[in-house]
C-alpha cells in the first residue's frame, strides 16, 4: 500500500475500509470487482457512493456487509467497524453486529420482504434473532420504528403488497432501524419510485439520521440524488475509486475527468437547454481492464501518459480533503488536461 | 391538419375487488384528449399510478376504451376490420419496453426479433433487403459495426444497447407513432443521454413521432416537443414543454419541478410538503384528484372536477386556482 493512497490515518472513523479487494473467480480466470478501495466514514457522517452499473459499487456494499457469497471472496484487505475487522470476525460475531450495529436496506423492496407473511411478522423474525424480547415489547418497538418513517402501525398486520412502492421501501428502512444502529448501508433503496416519492424518502432517511445519528452508506447510479443528501462523495468507475470528496466540492469542481462527465450526463431542468452527450461508450470488460487509467478509453481529455501510466489515488493541492485517481493530480509531472471540457453550467 | 394520432374523451376503467355484484371501478384514465402531430415528440409525464402506461397500452391497443375514441391518420381505432388492418397498425405504432432485460427473448441472436417483425409486418422485402433493411435499423440506432451486433445474443449486450435493439425492432416496421413506455428508467444515468438523443434522431432523421411515457420531468424536458402531464388518470397540464417548464400552471407539475434533485442547486434540504400518497381514483367522487396533497385547495376543489382551460397560446392547466377563467388564446 502506498503512502498516497491513505492520506490520513482517521482514528475517528466508524467504519474503515482498507485497501479492500473483492473477486469473482470465474472460469475464465478471476475478475477484480474492487481493486483496492478505501474508504472511511465517521459517526454520523452521510457518504454517497457513485457510479455506472459495473463498476463494483454493490459489491463494495457487500463486501462491506460481508454478505457476499460465493464466487465473489475478498482477496485482500480490511473492512474495520467499531475496532473489529469484519472480514477475519468469526461468524457468530459477526451475525451479533449485523442488524445491531450494521444495518442493510436493500434494493427492491418488493424482493427483500417475505410477500406471505405480515410486516409484523418479519419485524419479530429481526428482533427475536438477537434478543429475547416479550411480544408486548416486541410490538412497541416495531409501532414505534413504523411511526418514525411515517407509517401507521395499523399496517403490522398488513401483508406487502398491501403497502404502496414507497411505503415498503420506507418499511424496511423501518426494519433497518430497530436496534438503532450505528451504521445503514443503503443499496438504490429508492430505484424503484418515482421522483416525488423519491424526493420525500430521500429527507425522511436524512431527517432521520439527523435525528438519531446514525451514519449512512449509501449506494446509487443517480449522482444528482445524493448531492443534496451526503456529506461525502466517492465516485466508482471500474472496481476503483476515482473521486472521495465533500459533496459540495465534487459537484462544484469535479477534478476526476469521469465526475465531471458524470455531471454533464443530466439533462438540467433549469439553464439553458444544452445538448448533452453523456459518456461515450460502456464500462471496460473487468476481466481485462485498459491499459493505464481505466477510464482513458471514454475519456475527453486522455493524453498519451494516460494510456501507459495507471494513476494512483492522489490528494489535491489545493483541497487536501479531496482525492483523486487522475494524472492530471499526481504530485510530480502533472498532465495537462485543460481542454475542451464542457463548463458546469451555473445559473 | 388532421393530427397523426388523436384521442377523444378516452377513459379506461378497471374492475377491483368488492362482491359479486358489487365491484368498484378503479379510474386509470378519464377523459384524456391527447393529439400527436407528425414529427413530433410528446411527453405524458406523471407518478406511478397516473394512467400513463394505461395509456400507452389503450394506445397500442392491449386494452379497449372503457368510452371516448382513439383517431389514428383521422380514422377511428373502433372502425378496423380484420387482421389485415389491425396489423397496419400496430406496425404504424409500434411499442418500446421499459425493461430491455425482460423484452429480448434471450436464446435468440438479437436479429431474430427484428427479421421476424420485418417477415411480418413488410412480407414485400426479399431475404437479402430484409438483411439491408435489418443492418440499417441496427446503425440507424447508433450501434456500431451492425454486422456484429446482429450476431450477438441479448447477454452479450449492456442495458443501453439493448434498448436501442427494441427502439431498432420498432423501427424496422416503419412506424408512424413509437410508444415508448419508460424506455430508460432501467438505464444508468450516464446511458440514458444517449437513449434520448437517439429518439431525438429519430424524430428529426426518419420522421417519427414518439410518445415519451416517462416520471422523469428533466428527461422530458430535454427531447420532448409537449409535455402532458398526468395525475390520478386527469391530464392535469399541458403545452409547449418550454413555455410549461417556465411556468408550470398546476401545483401538481409544480410539485413534480421541486422533486427533481439538481445537483446546480445551492445544498439545502427543505421538507416540503411531498406527501407521497396516492390519489384515491376507486370510484372517484366528482373534484380535483390532487387536492389532498395540494397547498393551494379551496372548497370548489372538492366538489367540481377542474377542466383544461387554456393559459396561454398552447398551454392548459386543470386548475381552479391557478387557471380559474379561459385566457382568449392568441
Amino acid at each position: 500500500m502506498t503512502p498516497t493512497s491513505r492520506p490520513s490515518e482517521d482514528t475517528a472513523a466508524l467504519l474503515d475500509v482498507r485497501d479492500l479487494r473483492i473477486v469473482y473467480d470465474s472460469p475464465r480466470g478471476p475478475v477484480e470487482a474492487c481493486s483496492g478501495v478505501n474508504l472511511t466514514v465517521r459517526p454520523g457522517e452521510f457518504v454517497g457512493i457513485v457510479g455506472e452499473s459495473g463498476c463494483g459499487k454493490s459489491t463494495l456494499l457487500f463486501g462491506i456487509a460481508q454478505l457476499h457469497t460465493a464466487p465473489a471472496r475478498i482477496a485482500g484487505g480490511e473492512v474495520r467497524f467499531l475496532g473489529e475487522d469484519l472480514v477475519t470476525l468469526p461468524p457468530k460475531e459477526l451475525n451479533d453486529l449485523r442488524w445491531r450495529n450494521l444495518a442493510v436496506v436493500m434494493q427492491s423492496a418488493m424482493n427483500a420482504l417475505n410477500p406471505v407473511r405480515t410486516i409484523g411478522d418479519q419485524f419479530e423474525d429481526a428482533i427475536l434473532a438477537h434478543e429475547k424480547w416479550s411480544d408486548e415489547e416486541i410490538r412497541e418497538r416495531s409501532a414505534e420504528v413504523l411511526r418514525l418513517v411515517a407509517i401507521d402501525p395499523v399496517h403490522l398486520g398488513s401483508y406487502p403488497h398491501q403497502l404502496s412502492g414507497g411505503m415498503r421501501q420506507r418499511a424496511m428502512i423501518a426494519m433497518a432501524l430497530l436496534f438503532t444502529p450505528d451504521l445503514i448501508v443503503m443499496d438504490e433503496p429508492t430505484s424503484a419510485l418515482d421522483v416525488v416519492a423519491q424526493r420525500s424518502l430521500m429527507v425522511q432517511i436524512k431527517e432521520l439520521q439527523q435525528k438519531l445519528g446514525f451514519a449512512v452508506v449509501f449506494v446509487t447510479h443517480d449522482m444528482s440524488l445524493v448531492s443534496h443528501f451526503s456529506d461525502r462523495l466517492l465516485v466508482m468507475y471500474a472496481g476503483q475509486v476515482v473521486e472521495f470528496g465533500p459533496t459540495r466540492t465534487v459537484f462544484d469542481t469535479p477534478s476526476h475527468p469521469y465526475s465531471r462527465s458524470l455531471l454533464d450526463a443530466f439533462p438540467s431542468i433549469r439553464g439553458p437547454k444544452v445538448p448533452l452527450l453523456g459518456i461515450p461508450g460502456d464500462p471496460p470488460n473487468l476481466a481485462d481492464p485498459p491499459e493505464g487509467c481505466r477510464f482513458n478509453p471514454r475519456c475527453p481529455v486522455a493524453q498519451e501518459a494516460c494510456r501507459s501510466e495507471a494513476p494512483e489515488l492522489y490528494t489535491l493541492e489545493a483541497s487536501p480533503d479531496v482525492q483523486s485517481r487522475c494524472l492530471a493530480h499526481r504530485p510530480t509531472d502533472p498532465i495537462d488536461i485543460s481542454s475542451p471540457a464542457t463548463e458546469v453550467t451555473a445559473s | 391538419m388532421t393530427p397523426l394520432l388523436e384521442t377523444r374523451d378516452l377513459s379506461r376503467h378497471f374492475k377491483v375487488g368488492g362482491k359479486l355484484f358489487s365491484h368498484r371501478l378503479l379510474h386509470a384514465v378519464d377523459d384524456v384528449n391527447l393529439t400527436i402531430n407528425e414529427r413530433e415528440i410528446v411527453a405524458l409525464v406523471g407518478e406511478s399510478g397516473s394512467g400513463k402506461s394505461t395509456m400507452a397500452r389503450l394506445l397500442a391497443q392491449v386494452y379497449k376504451p372503457t368510452a371516448g375514441q382513439i383517431a389514428f391518420q383521422g380514422k377511428d381505432l373502433a372502425q378496423l376490420r380484420g387482421r389485415k388492418q389491425h396489423l397496419q397498425y400496430r406496425s404504424d405504432v409500434p411499442m418500446v419496453f421499459q425493461d430491455p432485460f425482460a423484452s429480448l427473448n434471450p436464446v435468440y441472436r438479437v436479429s431474430h426479433g427484428i427479421k421476424r417483425g420485418l417477415k411480418l409486418h413488410r412480407p414485400e422485402l426479399s431475404a437479402r433487403e430484409r438483411h439491408q433493411e435489418l443492418l440499417r435499423v441496427v446503425a440507424a440506432v447508433g450501434l456500431n459495426p451492425p454486422e456484429e451486433i446482429i450476431e450477438r445474443y441479448p447477454y452479450e449486450l449492456s442495458g443501453g444497447q439493448r434498448q436501442r435493439i427494441g427502439f431498432a425492432q420498432a423501427l424496422a416496421y416503419r412506424p408512424k407513432l413509437i410508444l415508448a413506455d419508460e424506455p430508460v428508467s432501467m438505464l444508468d444515468v450516464s446511458i440514458r443521454i444517449g437513449l434520448l438523443n437517439v429518439m431525438a434522431k429519430l424524430r428529426d432523421e426518419e420522421g417519427v413521432s414518439i410518445l415519451y411515457i416517462t416520471h422523469d420531468i428533466a428527461s422530458a424536458r430535454y427531447v420532448s416537443d409537449r409535455v402532458m402531464v398526468m395525475y390520478g388518470g386527469h391530464v392535469v397540464e399541458s403545452g409547449p414543454t418550454e413555455s410549461l417548464l417556465a411556468d408550470p400552471q398546476h401545483p401538481y407539475t409544480q410539485l413534480l419541478l421541486s422533486a427533481v434533485p439538481d445537483p446546480r442547486a445551492p445544498l439545502e434540504v427543505t421538507a416540503e410538503a411531498a406527501k407521497a400518497e396516492p390519489p384515491a381514483v376507486i370510484d372517484p367522487e366528482p373534484g380535483c384528484r390532487f387536492r389532498a396533497r395540494c397547498p393551494l385547495a379551496v372548497d370548489e376543489c372538492a366538489h367540481v372536477t377542474p377542466v383544461l382551460r387554456t393559459v396561454e397560446h398552447g398551454h392548459t392547466a386543470a386548475c381552479h386556482v391557478t387557471a380559474p377563467t379561459e385566457v382568449a388564446a392568441a
